[in-house]
């Protein structure tokens, strides 16, 4: 089980990695990068938990192996916001109460985020299904689809 | 596990025949890593595919039809216009795999050599006549996507073969498909039953049909029945009616924890009705 | 609506940013999984693939052969003589003899990676004498079902029961044939739920460490650090001082978090492993196989009433099986099921069966559900049957202070009937229905919980307050705490920093359940703000040469009661934090005990649904919760306990269920087959808090937390049957029942 060595971008910055070609994306960024944001709810892809972002395409990191991130830029919810300045999103989302325990907040918020880029005016039902590989077990979703309609109000607000 | 990236496909087919333990290629990976991570399937040498020029792209044929590369994931099969323009039905069925997130990763091929029987994508490749190119140790072959399920997780692939790209007919003129599924909640979950059907129309008549079942017998299950039941019909009533019985009288399905004989057998006929009035709206270049 | 509507409150009742929100939006706050130690090892748990079998051998020398690993755990390794539930913990940590149940542990292995130690999990071999397995209640109960334990059963169980049967009861008052006679009709009616899990998120995760000295420490996901400490010294036969439990975030627990599962093997691995931690993080796999669902039921129910609506005798049957283990919640389930009802007579009967399952927790008002389902659904129908509306009839019969309930007690301060006129007024009552379109309504109760608790609070230098609590914060506890805490010392919100601290920092706390953080751990932290207030007034009276009773304490600051007690401006907190040091030092506040006065809290929910009649598929399109709060600290955590109450409870009643193969193995032990909601099966979650304060408690706090999962399961029948005209007695209503039912194979 000889590892192998994976060099990619992780939230901008040059980072290097041996890894058991076993290991998903999703252990490698824990385990190796020491990024503990990304957060693992299924390893079956069934819960989004682990959402991140590889050349800027939503995925599931446990269904990524990490020798596959070699020479990939990925995104992770410690990238996302800039300095102190909290993402749109991050920010309603404490505003609206759209968090309980918090654990799949980081997947919610990533996945949101590819969203908003490609759907900046989003309609309730298409937040509802883009969202619908994210399970939140606390909210009901109610507060989440109410934060992400905002965000996106905001942002579209901001880029006018 | 060796984890291989081959550059071709016939170094790919190589490595696999060559390969003594448990082989697996690696495509967009949300079937074989959920299989590993359960332990069902521990390969000893897995086999990524994508570093294979091409296997990113849809091309047009020269015929007219489209060459679909195995890594190319649903998120870009859907953002494919023309293609989708084409081939609706098989659009949708790829499309309803999983979540945006798996949508990211997940192709058409792995749908299929997956060899699950409720795979959301083979139902329309069939009804479609879609053909799969096989790579083997020994050469290249062509064989109907609808020869390549065997069962319930297996494939008529020998070892060593890899599919190298699907490639799907031209679509022709008032030709329509449409693919609809059943499952429990909205989204999330693997087909209980799954209907495709291809039509091609003549004014209101349908001219030439094709319907598949998926999740109702150990393969996908193409119904020359139904597609007879509505073969020379404007989809009337009784077409619909002939139609819903034929496909409920060709399912063989189980009892299992996503649904029962007799659901599987009463819905497989309800989504025949509603996928054919969706492709023959298509077909007349109506909107649906 | 408060009762007491003239109080003005400065905090109490906004909507602050909770304190632990940003470390959750960027990834920063860390949970069970998140914890990693120097010579940190990883352990992986061999889980039985029968339902049932003797444990004949286990082998563990390939594993121990393999390099990389350092320890395996087999029950042998535990000790023995426990008893009781200490018993049925120790034995559910490790099997003994016998695999009980498809997932139980069997062996434990710690190596260098996660992977190594997977590897070596496989390499344990374990053969197996597979026995009979018995799955459901209803045949676990037969007189000739496999025996799961002999000697299982306590006092309760009268001579001659079926030997699964490990507790019996069977209780209530008045004449209940009389009932039944003055009656107009009478019905009765048999239900049936399935086990669902709790499904949060998080998995299970670890580390622990212990030494050969006896002394440990872990870090874990955990609604209660102390029970995770005291269940732990117990299964292990530790002396409970010398273990120091800290937990980490917690990514939901919904009651499942409130006991142990592999924490001891973590701590048993690094004991023979020479004290190096082990970290275990369970698979998806192993919570939904090994870790504690709710128990499935099998209810009959009869109830008498008259034309008007009146109840006149209640009876209730009820069967439920939680595992391999007693602790079904079947006395909970009988004690709400006709809780909002004022009934004449009423008899109420349970049995606690054992099965081949895993050990239930606790889940979200364990029991009120499953009898809410049986109850509300037959009352339902029976005001079918007589054309009355079914909000008037509940009105009719509902509680109120000073009845008596149906389980006994005597109520205090309730809000039943300003829930009920709350639903009766919402304008979801008169949204126009289309075809297969249908209403339903139902109410649910939770008594909630106060228990053991011990919070301590301190003045910082500055005047700011940090206060130390037990309760592991779920769902924005941290911000209704620092609320209360904040309005009674007359403060910033944001001068408050709640801490959740570990074992070793306080007394014993009982854990986040029951609906008893805000409650308890907030009245406790209160009256330790009350007695910090107290010595700052004392402090400013010596100042001021003054005695400390004519001094009181107004927004933030010591000043004089009256004219009377002399001139003096006004002694904020940071000038009397500034000088503690010279003035007596620290200045802080303690409470503990068992907070009195807890308020119970009924709900009531509606529902519309749309039934697809070819397909049965069940279609929410509007909801709306109406629950008694007391007074809401923080109104968007208590609508977020309600919408997500109301959710677990929509998944219970449509899609969630524990499916078993013919082997008695789950067939669905992954959230691809346990169908939680997701996004796309829902509408918004409509709420309206009603606020009749309890007097038990400083600023009138219930507990919220739990009563929303109730009223979904027979609200969502009802509606089914107005919709289509089929009624549902066993959940979950999936498509194939629906269907089913529609096409009268039901």
């Amino acid at each position: 089980m000889s590892k192998v060595h994976v060099t990619t971008t992780v939230n901008g910055d040059a980072v290097e990695f041996l890894a058991d070609p076993r290991e998903t994306l999703l252990d490698c960024l824990r385990d190796h990068v020491g990024l503990t944001g990304t957060k693992e709810g299924c390893g079956t892809g069934d819960c989004g938990a682990c959402s991140v972002e590889m050349e800027g395409v939503l995925v599931c990191s446990c269904l990524v192996l990490g020798v596959e991130a070699n020479g990939k830029r990925v995104d992770t919810i410690e990238g996302m916001s800039d300095g102190h300045d909290l993402h749109p999103l991050q920010r309603k989302f404490i505003e609206h109460a759209a968090l309980q325990c918090g654990f799949c907040t980081p997947g919610f918020l990533v996945a949101a985020k590819a969203l908003l880029a490609r759907s900046p005016d989003p309609t309730e039902e298409e937040v509802r299904y883009w969202l619908a590989g994210n399970l939140c077990r606390c909210t009901g979703y109610d507060k989440i689809v109410r934060a992400v309609m905002d965000a996106a109000a905001e942002m579209r607000q901001e880029a006018a | 596990m060796r984890y291989h990236t081959p550059t071709t496909f016939a170094e790919a087919a190589g490595i696999a025949a060559a390969a003594q333990g448990v082989t697996r290629f690696l495509a967009g990976g949300t079937d074989v890593l959920v299989q590993m991570r359960a332990g069902m399937v521990l390969p000893d040498d897995l086999i990524d595919l994508k570093k294979i020029d091409g296997v990113d792209r849809i091309d047009p044929t020269p015929e007219g039809g489209w060459r679909i590369g195995v890594a190319v994931p649903g998120i870009a099969l859907g953002a494919h216009e023309a293609l989708r323009a084409d081939w609706p039905g098989v659009v949708e069925g790829m499309e309803l795999v999983g979540s945006t997130q798996i949508q990211g990763r997940a192709t058409l091929v792995g749908n299929l050599c997956n060899g699950s029987p409720a795979a959301d994508s083979v139902p329309g490749l069939v009804a479609a006549g879609a053909m799969a190119e096989i790579t083997g140790p020994d050469g290249g072959r062509v064989v109907p996507v609808a020869d390549i399920p065997a069962g319930p997780g297996r494939t008529t692939l020998q070892p060593g073969e890899v599919i190298s790209a699907l490639l799907l007919p031209p679509r022709g003129t008032a030709g329509g498909d449409a693919y609809l599924r059943f499952i429990p909640r909205t989204e999330m979950d693997i087909a209980v039953v799954g209907c495709a059907v291809n039509l091609r129309c003549d004014g209101d008549t349908v001219t030439e049909a094709s319907v598949v079942l998926g999740a109702v017998a150990p393969t996908v299950v193409s119904v020359p029945a139904a597609s007879a039941a509505i073969i020379g019909t404007a989809l009337d009533d009784t077409a619909l009616g002939t139609l819903a019985e034929a496909a409920s009288a060709a399912c063989r399905p189980i009892d299992d924890k996503r649904g029962t004989i007799a659901f599987r057998t009463e819905v497989a006929g309800v989504l025949a009705k509603r996928a054919a009035r969706i492709a023959h709206a298509r077909a007349k270049g109506e909107n649906a | 609506m408060a009762k007491d509507g003239l109080t003005e409150f400065r905090l109490i009742g906004t909507r602050p940013d909770r304190p632990d929100g940003l470390d959750k939006v960027t990834g920063r706050a860390r949970y069970g999984a998140d914890f990693a130690l120097p010579g940190m090892l990883f352990g992986a748990v061999v889980r039985s693939p029968h339902a049932h079998a003797r444990i004949v051998r286990i082998d563990t020398s390939r594993a121990l052969a393999l390099e990389g690993v350092k320890a395996v755990v087999t029950r042998a390794d535990l000790p023995d003589g426990l008893e009781g539930e200490d018993w049925d913990l120790q034995e559910n940590t490790l099997a003994g003899d016998r695999a009980l149940y498809d997932g139980h542990a069997v062996a434990a292995v710690a190596a260098t990676s996660r992977l190594l130690a997977e590897e070596a999990a496989r390499l344990i071999e374990v053969d197996y004498e597979v026995l009979p397995h018995v799955i459901d209640v209803d045949d676990a109960i037969r007189p000739d079902a496999p025996v799961i334990r002999q000697g299982a059963a306590d006092a309760s169980v009268p001579e001659g029961m079926p030997p699964n049967v490990v507790r019996y009861m069977e209780f209530g008052h008045g004449d209940i044939e009389a009932g039944f006679a003055e009656a107009d009709i009478v019905r009765e009616r048999s239900y049936r739920t399935e086990a669902a899990h709790q499904g949060y998120i998080e998995p299970h995760a670890c580390v622990g460490q212990l030494g050969a000295d006896g002394a440990g420490e872990m870090w874990v996901c955990t609604q209660g650090q102390w029970y995770i400490r005291r269940m732990c010294a117990a299964v292990l036969g530790l002396e409970t001082a010398q273990l120091r439990v800290t937990p980490s975030e917690i990514g939901g627990g919904f009651g499942g978090k409130t006991t142990i599962f592999m924490e001891p093997l973590s701590l048993a691995l690094s004991r023979k492993a020479g004290g190096r931690p082990v970290k275990i993080v369970m698979s998806r796999a192993e919570v939904l196989r090994a870790t504690g669902p709710t128990a499935s039921a099998s209810m009959d129910v009869r109830i008498g009433m008259k034309k008007d609506g009146t109840i006149t005798a209640a009876r209730a049957e009820f069967r439920m099986q939680g595992g391999a283990f007693p602790g079904a919640p079947v006395d909970m389930a009988l004690y709400c099921a006709f809780a909002p009802y004022k009934l004449p007579a009423v008899q109420h009967i349970g049995y606690d069966v054992l099965a081949n399952r895993p050990k239930c927790a606790a889940y979200r008002a364990p029991g009120s559900p499953m009898g809410a389902f049986a109850v509300e659904s037959l009352l339902d129908e029976m005001c079918r049957e007589l054309g009355i509306d079914p909000v008037e009839m509940r009105l009719t019969n509902a509680v109120r202070e000073g009845d008596r309930a149906s389980y006994g007690p005597t109520f205090g301060s309730i809000g039943l009937v300003e829930v009920l006129e709350a639903a009766k007024g919402h304008p979801n009552m008169a949204a126009p229905l289309g075809p297969n379109q249908g209403r339903g309504i139902a109410s649910g109760y939770w008594f909630n919980h106060s228990g053991e608790t011990s919070v301590s609070m301190a003045i910082s230098e500055d005047g700011t307050a940090q206060v130390s609590v037990g309760t592991p914060d779920i769902g924005g506890s941290r911000a209704s705490i620092a609320l209360m805490v904040a309005e009674r010392l007359g403060i910033p919100y944001e001068d408050v920093r709640v801490n959740v601290v570990e074992t070793g920092a306080l007394g014993v706390n009982e854990p986040t359940h029951g609906s008893r953080a805000t409650f308890a751990s907030g009245k406790a932290a209160v009256v330790a703000a009350e007695q910090a207030i107290a010595e700052m007034c004392r402090r400013a009276a010596a100042e001021w040469g003054i005695d400390a009773e004519a001094v009181e304490w107004v927004d933030g600051a010591a000043q004089p009661a009256g004219p009377n007690a002399g001139r003096f401006p006004p002694m904020t907190i940071a000038e009397i934090a500034g000088k503690m040091g010279q003035t007596g030092g620290p200045i802080s506040g303690h409470h503990e005990g068992l907070p009195e006065g807890v308020g119970a809290s009924f709900g009531a929910h509606v529902v519309d649904v749309e039934v697809d009649p070819e397909t049965g598929r069940v279609t929410i399109l509007r909801y709306v919760v109406v629950q008694d709060a007391g007074r809401a600290i923080h109104p968007a955590y208590v609508e977020g306990q309600y919408q997500g109450g109301a959710v677990q409870g929509i998944g219970w009643a449509l899609n969630e269920e524990y499916v078993y193969d013919d082997r008695g193995r789950l067939a669905n032990p992954a959230f691809l087959d346990y169908r939680v909601p997701v996004a796309s099966d829902l509408p918004m979650i409509d709420t309206v808090i009603v606020e009749v304060p309890n007097p038990g408690h400083p600023y009138g706090v219930r507990g919220v937390g739990e009563t929303g999962i109730t009223p979904p399961l027979p609200a969502i029948a009802n509606a089914i049957e107005d919709a289509v005209g089929v009624r549902l007695t066993h959940l979950p209503m999936s498509p194939s029942k629906v269907l089913a039912a529609l096409k009268g194979r039901g």
